[in-house]
């Protein structure tokens, strides 16, 4: 009854000012100078860390395994380019706190020497699993900033009945043109490795989807798969955040994936544009994912550019490259700018989840003051997932979290859309972070006083044990006692009597 | 650079709270403008007295309330809040009717509940229906359509708004509605109460009313402005109006000669500025569309109701307020439904196609 209410495929997001036209026509730059040193960290993808495997002063060639995947949601990290490992030790990592993370230290030598040249192979000789198991090895992850390894996804899908894979090309955050870029220059590898995806779970058809102000990738994409029909590409609107892959996929499929469930729950499984042409890359090249293309834009910087960098470059070096003026930067962000975490500072490596660099200026960065919540409502209207957002923050604000959590608050995620909009300037997503962060908090809190509780009622049972022990013992002493005390009485009326 | 760590996004909307309350003004202009024109000297001075003195009760409550006052007047709500005011007024009402009114919507509509964003009933209503309840005869002496430079001149105007009105009944009548209503009273079908309407006239406004009540086609202009902007949604205008215009259209078809017309119930009173200027309050209205659809709906029957048989001639200010007071119990029961959820917050089935 109240469905007509809700366009079934597209709910809620913002029309946020682009800036794509700072990057949108400019050739990916593939000459980036090889830094002297790069600074790889082992954990780039969501799981566990990988562990690192070679030792300082050793030489490595360019592709070679410098850390191995652990457990099963873990992803390999390989040498970018050949030279000598100069240190294994804590760096700080491309997040907003900086915490130091396990790095691995390159001193490159020059030679982009290779491990070795791996013979072409036909990809669809390969069985479903070889290919999962090559994408694997060669640390694919999603590209689009989520860094799940992508084989564990292939093999989930290997695993589930898949019928359709989504290509999420639809790049909605402002700024970003790395995708539109990829998809410009190099349909046919991402097509290619749509296919290889496609065989490697045995799924029936693709579905691309290209927000339409993307004319020139959307053409390019179209081009490069019309022999293969069971690959298609889709216009979506351009519709922050349509790149959340549930907005899309609904849009596309009218499917929408449960709350607790994934997307192969129903028979979807999602990967990134870029995630795509890193499979081709894995298979046909035999190329481990060492580098990566980067959108580098801002009012801060001289040349705004798409580059392939090399993964552990540091992000000064990037900045510098493209004509940074640090003293106009106000804000330096990793990612885009609706969801993209503002960084400290610059002396950080580029890793696989970095997708953006932007140098913003003053002029783009306004430093807000917020005011009271006129109770407007955008922020309900804008909400892609149906959440309240002015009821969260007003439970949040009086610490009423489970209130806030009763209204969805798990359900957020913070694609950022209610704060862009809000009129007052309400740093709603800062709320919801800071209340996700207290709840995690709380539920650990609870966590160690349960196992307090627990160690004391084991002590109290154990004291009440003795004591119940020492009191049978007690007892047993007396009744023997008075046994013996009734024996020698019956003794001795036994004398007695005698 | 910037070294405080910082949550996304980090671009925003240009939009602010006051560009909002800037276009609501710039829409209400027009039929301020037209109000004055079209009761002089008299009007003009009241709308100055009801915004002057709305800034003035703002800027005490915010000074009592220990904040600086200069950054908040400049949102723009309290003037936003004053011209309302003043647009429900009669055109020469005394000063003192202005500066209650704007008291009464400032101090007892907005402040007490905790300032901006944070009251039950919309101010400008609150307003409007106490002074209606308190003075009732200020608040229902209606002036002859008498432009700008045909009545009273600058100075005599003034004697006017600060001494008070006599000798008022060669230039007051009834309202359109009043009439109707004091025609029942009296026994007297609609066709004669009605004997010298014009709905050319009421359509463009050429009649006795509220200041700036009285222009439906200007204040349809206005509202569309703001439509058209992205101020206000569509729900609560539209569900209002077509509310009021089935009902009057069903019971005018059943009895023409007992209710007004559908054509004469949306040209009349303050249905038009309370559809698009005042049901659409953000505070005061509810967060989602469905709620907005019901509330409109609620206005639109509340007001149909008040009108045809209530007391007063007018419905619309009872109506406000009272939909304003179920806001939170819509608001409570009508939410969006949750990416991946039935409505009751269960999950989706997992049911693979
Ligand atoms: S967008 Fe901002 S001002 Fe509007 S309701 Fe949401 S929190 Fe309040
Ligand atoms: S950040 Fe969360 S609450 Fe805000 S619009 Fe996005 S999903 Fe909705």
């Amino acid at each position: 009854m109240l469905a007509f209410l809700e366009n079934p495929r597209l709910r809620g997001g913002i029309h946020a000012e682009e800036h794509k036209q700072l990057t949108t026509d400019k050739t990916i730059i593939k000459d980036f100078p090889l830094p002297k040193k790069l600074y790889i960290p082992v954990q780039q993808h969501v799981g566990k860390p990988a562990e690192p495997i070679v030792k300082v002063g050793e030489r490595v060639y360019k592709g070679q395994l410098l850390a191995y995947s652990q457990g099963t949601i873990s992803a390999p990290i390989h040498a970018p380019t050949s030279g000598k490992i100069i240190d294994v030790k804590d760096f700080p990592a491309p997040h907003p706190s900086v915490l130091p993370v396990r790095t691995v230290i390159l001193e490159s030598d020059g030679q982009e020497e290779w491990l070795q040249k791996h013979p072409a192979i036909d990809p669809f000789s390969l069985n479903p699993e070889e290919i999962c198991t090559k994408v694997g090895e060669a640390g694919v992850v999603g590209l689009g900033g989520a860094v799940f390894p992508s084989a564990v996804k292939l093999n989930l899908g290997r695993k589930n009945q898949i019928h359709t894979l989504l290509i999420n090309a639809g790049e909605c955050e402002p700024y970003l043109t790395c995708d539109d870029r990829l998809m410009q220059e190099h349909a046919e590898e991402i097509v290619t490795g749509i296919r290889i995806m496609l065989h490697g779970m045995g799924a029936p058809k693709a579905l691309v989807g290209i927000e339409d102000n993307k004319p020139e990738a959307f053409l390019a994409m179209q081009n490069a798969s019309k022999a293969f029909p069971h690959i298609s590409i889709e216009k979506v609107p351009t519709r922050y955040p349509m790149g959340w892959d549930r907005q899309m996929l609904r849009y596309l499929t009218g499917l929408e994936i449960p709350a607790d469930g994934r997307a192969t729950d129903i028979g979807v499984v999602v990967h990134n544009v870029a995630t795509a042409r890193a499979v081709y890359q894995a298979i046909c090249l035999g190329q481990p994912l060492i580098s990566r293309i980067v959108t580098v834009s801002g009012g801060a910087v001289a040349h705004p550019a798409n580059l392939e960098i090399p993964i552990g470059t540091l992000i000064s070096e990037v900045l510098a490259f493209c004509g940074a003026d640090k003293a106009k930067i106000q804000r330096l962000v990793m990612g885009g700018p609706m969801m993209g975490d503002a960084l400290p500072h610059a002396e950080v490596p580029v890793v696989k989840a970095c997708n953006g660099i932007l140098a913003l200026s003053s002029q783009e960065i306004e430093e807000p003051s917020t005011k009271a919540c006129i109770r407007c409502s955008s922020c309900v209207t804008v909400c892609p997932v149906g959440l309240l957002p002015l009821e969260m923050v007003s439970r949040i604000r009086v610490n009423q979290l489970d209130a806030a959590v009763d209204l969805g608050l798990k359900d957020c995620i913070n694609c950022g859309s209610c704060s862009y909009i809000c009129p007052s300037n309400i740093p709603l997503v800062h709320y919801f972070k800071f209340a996700s962060g207290e709840l995690v908090k709380r539920q650990q809190a609870e966590h160690k006083s349960e196992q307090t509780n627990r160690l004391i009622n084991d002590r109290n049972q154990r004291m009440e044990r003795i004591r119940l022990e020492a009191e049978a013992e007690a007892q047993k002493a007396q009744e023997a006692r008075a046994a013996r005390l009734a024996q020698q009485a019956a003794a001795q009326a036994a004398k007695e009597s005698a | 650079m910037n070294n405080k760590v910082i949550s996304g996004p980090h671009l925003v909307a240009t939009r602010r709270v006051n560009d909002i309350m800037r276009q609501v003004i710039i829409a209400l202009a027009p039929s301020a403008a037209f109000g004055v024109f079209l009761f002089g000297w008299p009007a003009l001075y009241l709308l100055v007295i009801t915004i002057c003195s709305a800034l003035a009760f703002e800027a005490c409550c915010l000074r009592l309330k220990g904040v600086v006052a200069t950054p908040h007047l400049r949102d723009g709500s309290a003037i936003v809040t004053g011209l309302l005011v003043a647009m429900t007024l009669p055109p020469w009402a005394p000063w003192w009717i202005a500066v209650t009114g704007a008291a009464i919507a400032i101090i007892l509509g907005k402040h007490v509940y905790g300032g901006l964003g944070q009251n039950l009933f919309n101010p400008a209503m609150l307003a409007r229906v106490a002074l209606l309840i308190s003075f009732p005869i200020e608040m229902t002496t209606w002036i002859n359509v008498t432009p700008l430079f045909t009545g009273p001149g600058i100075l005599d105007s003034l004697n006017l708004t600060f001494s008070g009105l006599d000798n008022a009944d060669g230039i007051t009548g009834a309202t359109t509605l009043g009439m109707v209503k004091t025609g029942f009273s009296q026994n007297q079908f609609l066709p004669d109460s009605l004997n010298h309407y014009s709905g050319f006239l009421a359509f463009i406004g050429w009649e006795r009313g509220s200041l700036g009540e009285t222009s439906t086609l200007l204040l349809l202009i206005g509202g569309f402005g703001l439509l058209r902007k992205g101020i206000i949604k569509w729900h609560i205008p539209a569900s209002l109006l077509a509310t009021v215009f089935v009902l009057s259209s069903v019971f005018h078809l059943v009895n023409s000669a007992r209710y007004l017309s559908p054509w004469v119930e949306l040209n009349s009173g303050a249905l038009m500025l309370v559809a698009f200027f005042i049901a659409t309050d953000y505070v005061t209205s509810p967060n989602t569309a469905l709620g907005e659809l019901l509330f409109g709906m609620g206005c639109g029957i509340l007001i149909f109701v008040i009108r045809a048989w209530g007391g007063y001639p007018e419905g619309t200010g009872f109506a406000i307020l009272l939909m304003n007071a179920i806001t939170p119990l819509i608001d409570h029961y009508i939410r969006p439904r949750i990416y991946g959820r039935y409505r009751d917050g269960k999950p989706l089935d997992i049911s693979p196609q």
